[in-house]
């Protein structure tokens, strides 16, 4: 990636106006060559650069005009008349624990209720980590040798250092935090959690063992064809559990799987493996997303 | 007025101070750890709301991936400062 040009505002004021900046290579010295501005060419770029910050500074007061004048519209907060309390919150409120075997009434909502949106989500997620490694995984198109040996050379310097501190810390702190969440993906039917939460805790705690023991240590247990197989397999087999309630009707009239006692860790009908599949999905993202954005691999 | 009223209204007015400080800091480093202390406030004050699911991913998301993906993203466009690209 090209150095950030110096007065990089300056720069971009220029780019904007479509002025050329061009290296004059005959002299072997730079030489900005202008072409004339399009807009109001008769200002300088001083003038330019406050019309810039005014204008900036009134395009934000707009919208946070805008966006309070909507929050005063809005109605109080935990109001009992507010349009959000009507019979759906009351049916899931009453009924919700009988329908879905959740206790967590929160899981039993995105995960039962409303499993097709959050099947929507898991996509959406998908989708942002397939664009990131179509932009950032490094093939012969973004990668050359200069880029090469900046990155041997970081990871060198990385191996130099002993950071005995954080090494030692990881050693302690990374199973504590892993069965952490794992303990929220099981336990999202029953507590506060579930899939997302714990996926984003157990890819935090990756990225932590990676930026201790390095990416060859994550290496070991985790390469790139794994992380495709976890990610499709688990999205595939979200859609599968889920579609029968859409080739039922999407009326729960004959659900095949067990609900089971709620309060138990197997109840909850399919709840369980489909925080599982979720959770399993965004600790790869996040991972993935971490080991590509530093050196373009996972 | 209960502790955890006042405990609320500090927090919110924290809430507000470091979001007007994020974007009044020209050090981008400084700008990233204070978002991250926003993060961090806006969890407590979801779970003061009764609701710790978002209390958990909040602070997950907001606090830790978010930023270290800021971090990674001034890396990457060596804009940090103290680093081999950037003095």
């Amino acid at each position: 990636m090209a150095k950030l040009p110096k007065g990089g505002l300056s720069r971009f004021v220029a780019w904007v106006n479509g002025e050329e900046v061009v290296d004059d290579l005959k002299h072997g010295h730079h030489k900005e060559k202008k072409t004339k501005a399009k807009y109001l060419p008769h200002l300088t770029m001083e003038q330019r650069l406050l019309g810039y910050r005014i204008l900036g500074v009134l395009i934000c007061s707009i919208f946070v005009l805008i966006l309070l004048a909507t929050v005063s519209k809005l109605p109080t907060f935990g109001s009992p008349n507010n349009p959000a309390s009507n019979e759906v919150v009351e049916r899931y409120i009453e009924s919700g624990i009988e329908e879905t075997g959740a206790i967590n009434l929160v899981a039993g909502m995105i995960l039962d209720y409303r499993a097709f949106d959050t099947f929507g989500e898991s996509n959406v997620l998908f989708l942002a980590v397939i664009s990131v490694v179509m932009l950032l995984k490094r093939d012969r198109n973004n990668f050359d040798e200069d880029d090469e040996k900046i990155l041997n050379e970081d990871i060198d310097l990385d191996d130099e250092d002993d950071n005995i501190i954080l090494k030692r810390f990881t050693m302690i702190i990374f199973p504590l935090i892993t069965l952490y969440g794992v303990y929220v993906i099981l336990n999202g039917h029953l507590s506060p959690g579930g899939g997302f939460s714990g996926g984003a805790i157990i890819g935090a705690g990756l990225i932590l063992f990676d930026t201790a023991f390095g990416q060859s240590a994550v290496r070991k247990f985790f390469n790139f064809k794994r992380f495709t197989y976890i990610s499709v397999g688990c999205l595939l087999t979200y859609c599968a559990c889920k579609s029968y309630s859409f080739f039922t009707g999407a009326n729960h009239l004959e659900n095949i799987i067990p609900k089971g006692i709620p309060g138990n860790i197997l109840s909850g009908g399919l709840i369980l493996p489909l925080n599982i599949c979720v959770g399993l999905i965004v600790a790869c993202t996040m991972y993935g997303f971490y080991a590509l954005f530093t050196r373009g691999e996972i | 007025m209960e502790i955890s009223e006042i405990i609320q209204i500090l927090l919110l007015v924290f809430l507000i101070i470091s979001a007007l400080a994020v974007s009044f800091y020209k050090n981008l480093m400084q700008a990233i750890l204070i978002f991250m202390g926003y993060s961090t406030i806006m969890s407590i004050i979801w779970l003061f709301l009764e609701s710790p699911d978002l209390a958990i991913t909040e602070a997950a998301v907001g606090a830790g991936v978010t930023s270290v993906l800021f971090f990674l993203t001034l890396k990457k466009t060596h804009m940090l400062e103290g680093t081999r690209d950037n003095g």
